[in-house]
């Protein structure tokens, strides 16, 4: 990933927290019937994130995922970590709100802190992290560690 | 096509004895049994090629071609046996003209490689837009290297190889023409022996990418008058690690080695290296012996079932697999000739209404249902077909109706949570 110059910066009052909604939805998940249900579930996680404007899915924003895209922007203020992401498919983008439900708004130390196998094995999502898939989640997962880090380069 | 509802009345082939020969099949995958349509990455192994490689392992390993002792007497003989195998499999005139590689993707690139010298620049070389990047980046090289300028050859609209537009390219007297046997993509199957025959009249070499051909067809080099034919052990149901690289002897024989080492040299000291024979002189190192053991005995095994009666089974399940999606509705096929007049092999390409296929790919492996979804190495084609990528299905020889019959259930299953 390379550092995105600032003038393909989303504005910064597109940084905000997530709908309470939202936060309660992912919690829902673990509660979930069958994989039928999980999976409608996690589709509309993806459909309650904000959508990231067109304009900026942009390559310099993309986190490489092999099959499907990714975007990813990041931004600090006042000690907390916000972030902007989107995916063009419609279950790597509910798998990433899960993501920002947990990281955003966070400080440095709690997204350092932040398990996120730990996260997806709760919800019964493991296999969606390994290394074997092409969806981008792994790299998207540490890519938002980078940044809190402050070590994108 | 359209969909038909009426197909297909004819039996299917009862070949149960064929697809208990493979122990991967029988398995269950949380509730559902394993249902694998993904044999064009690679098919499922038999278990008569799992025993001569643990055979091998247990009883005759040892190195081959230093047949000091009897067991490397015994491993070289196995290891020769299957060359032999091999040209007989393809109808090549000589053994020797069969080197083993590490699959397709090494054996393109040892011709690319060591063609190098006699290409010039400005040469042309023209290559099959629905190529696999195997037999694509390996020529990008070589024109690197020498300045050689590569056009790709058009697809009509159908995605079959515009012959038109190949027969005006061929004018310009390419160096080398770099074609696909059948589509890794799309199950696109090229008129392979009239595509040869015009470049070759243009004075053209041809080299033809094999690997999704093989399991699937009766392959005669000779008849091909191909002057290389490249293919993989891993897709025509033997191990990874272990592929074919055959060539016309003079052709084959005028290759600068792309490894160097021990096994390829007659005679080596500080001043001077002399290169052994072929086949040898393509085969620098010790080799995948064992593969090489395993790939002979998925051709005794192929040699041993009634070919026409799997190509008709084969055939009648492609029929079927596509009859079954185009009834399922809200699926578009990529690659099926218009008029129907060529049948796809071993795979099919779709999509399920504008949904994207990694959705549809993860919903069915939630139902134990293994396909492609992506751009199958072919970016190229994907971007002439105006995708970001497609799903595919593709079968094996131990494929049966009921296989189909869950992948459809299943993408019913996907449709009704898309859509």
């Amino acid at each position: 990933m390379t550092q995105i110059s600032t003038k393909n910066m989303p504005d910064s009052q597109l940084f905000t927290l997530l709908p309470a909604e939202l936060i309660a939805a992912v919690n829902q998940i673990e509660q979930a019937n069958n994989w039928q249900d999980k999976y409608r579930q996690i589709m509309l996680l993806g459909k309650q994130l904000p959508k990231l404007p067109d304009h900026l899915k942009q390559e310099d924003a993309q986190v490489k995922g092999c099959e499907s895209q990714a975007w990813l922007y990041h931004h600090q203020q006042n000690g907390q970590h916000f972030y902007l992401a989107d995916s063009d498919a419609r279950i790597v983008k509910g798998l990433i709100a899960i993501l920002l439900v947990a990281n955003q708004g966070k400080t440095t130390e709690q997204i350092t802190q932040f398990d996120v196998h730990h996260c997806f094995d709760t919800l019964g999502l493991s296999g969606q992290l390994s290394p074997s898939r092409t969806n981008g989640l792994a790299a998207l997962a540490s890519a938002i560690k980078h940044y809190a880090r402050g070590n994108i380069t | 096509m359209k969909p038909n509802p009426s197909l297909p009345s004819a039996d299917f082939y009862d070949h149960q004895p064929i697809r208990d020969q493979f122990p991967t099949l029988k398995q269950t995958i949380g509730d559902h049994p394993l249902c694998y349509l993904d044999t064009a990455a690679t098919s499922q192994k038999p278990q008569a090629v799992i025993d001569a490689m643990t055979e091998y392992y247990q009883l005759n390993n040892a190195n081959v071609h230093r047949a000091a002792h009897q067991l490397s007497t015994r491993a070289t003989q196995q290891y020769e046996a299957v060359r032999q195998q091999v040209a007989h499999f393809i109808h090549a005139k000589h053994q020797q003209e069969i080197i083993f590689t590490h699959g397709t993707t090494e054996s393109i690139n040892m011709v690319a490689y060591g063609l190098t010298a006699q290409v010039q620049p400005n040469d042309l070389i023209l290559i099959d837009t629905a190529a696999h990047h195997a037999n694509i980046v390996p020529w990008q090289e070589l024109a690197k290297r020498t300045g050689a300028i590569i056009k790709p050859i058009p697809l009509t609209a159908d995605a079959q190889l515009d012959i038109n537009a190949y027969e005006q390219l061929l004018q310009a007297k390419p160096t080398l023409v770099a074609l696909c046997h059948v589509s890794n993509a799309l199950g696109t199957v090229n008129p392979i022996i009239d595509l040869i025959a015009m470049a070759k009249n243009a004075g053209a070499l041809t080299l033809v990418d094999g690997a999704q051909a093989v399991a699937h067809l009766e392959i005669d080099v000779q008849q091909m008058d191909c002057d290389f034919y490249v293919f993989s052990g891993h897709k025509m149901y033997g191990p990874t690690g272990v592929g074919i690289l055959y060539g016309r002897f003079e052709q084959l024989n005028t290759l600068t080695p792309m490894l160097t080492g021990g096994e390829m040299i007659k005679t080596v000291s500080f001043d001077r290296t002399e290169y052994g024979e072929l086949p040898n002189r393509l085969e620098a190192g010790t080799p995948a012996i064992a593969e090489v053991i395993g790939l002979g005995a998925a051709i005794t095994f192929l040699q041993g079932l009634p070919r026409e009666q799997i190509k008709a089974h084969e055939q009648l399940l492609m029929r079927y697999l596509q009859q079954q999606l185009l009834n399922l509705g809200d699926i578009t096929l990529y690659g099926v000739s218009n008029d129907n007049s060529q049948s796809n092999i071993g795979s099919v390409a779709f999509n399920v209404a504008n949904e994207h296929h990694q959705d549809v790919g993860i919903l069915l492996d939630q139902q134990a249902v293994a396909i492609r979804c992506g751009h199958h190495c072919a970016m190229p084609l994907m971007s002439q077909l105006k995708l970001s990528g497609c799903c595919r299905a593709s079968i094996g020889i131990y494929t049966n109706k009921h296989d189909i019959d869950q992948f459809i259930h299943a993408l019913n299953t996907v449709k009704e949570l898309l859509l």
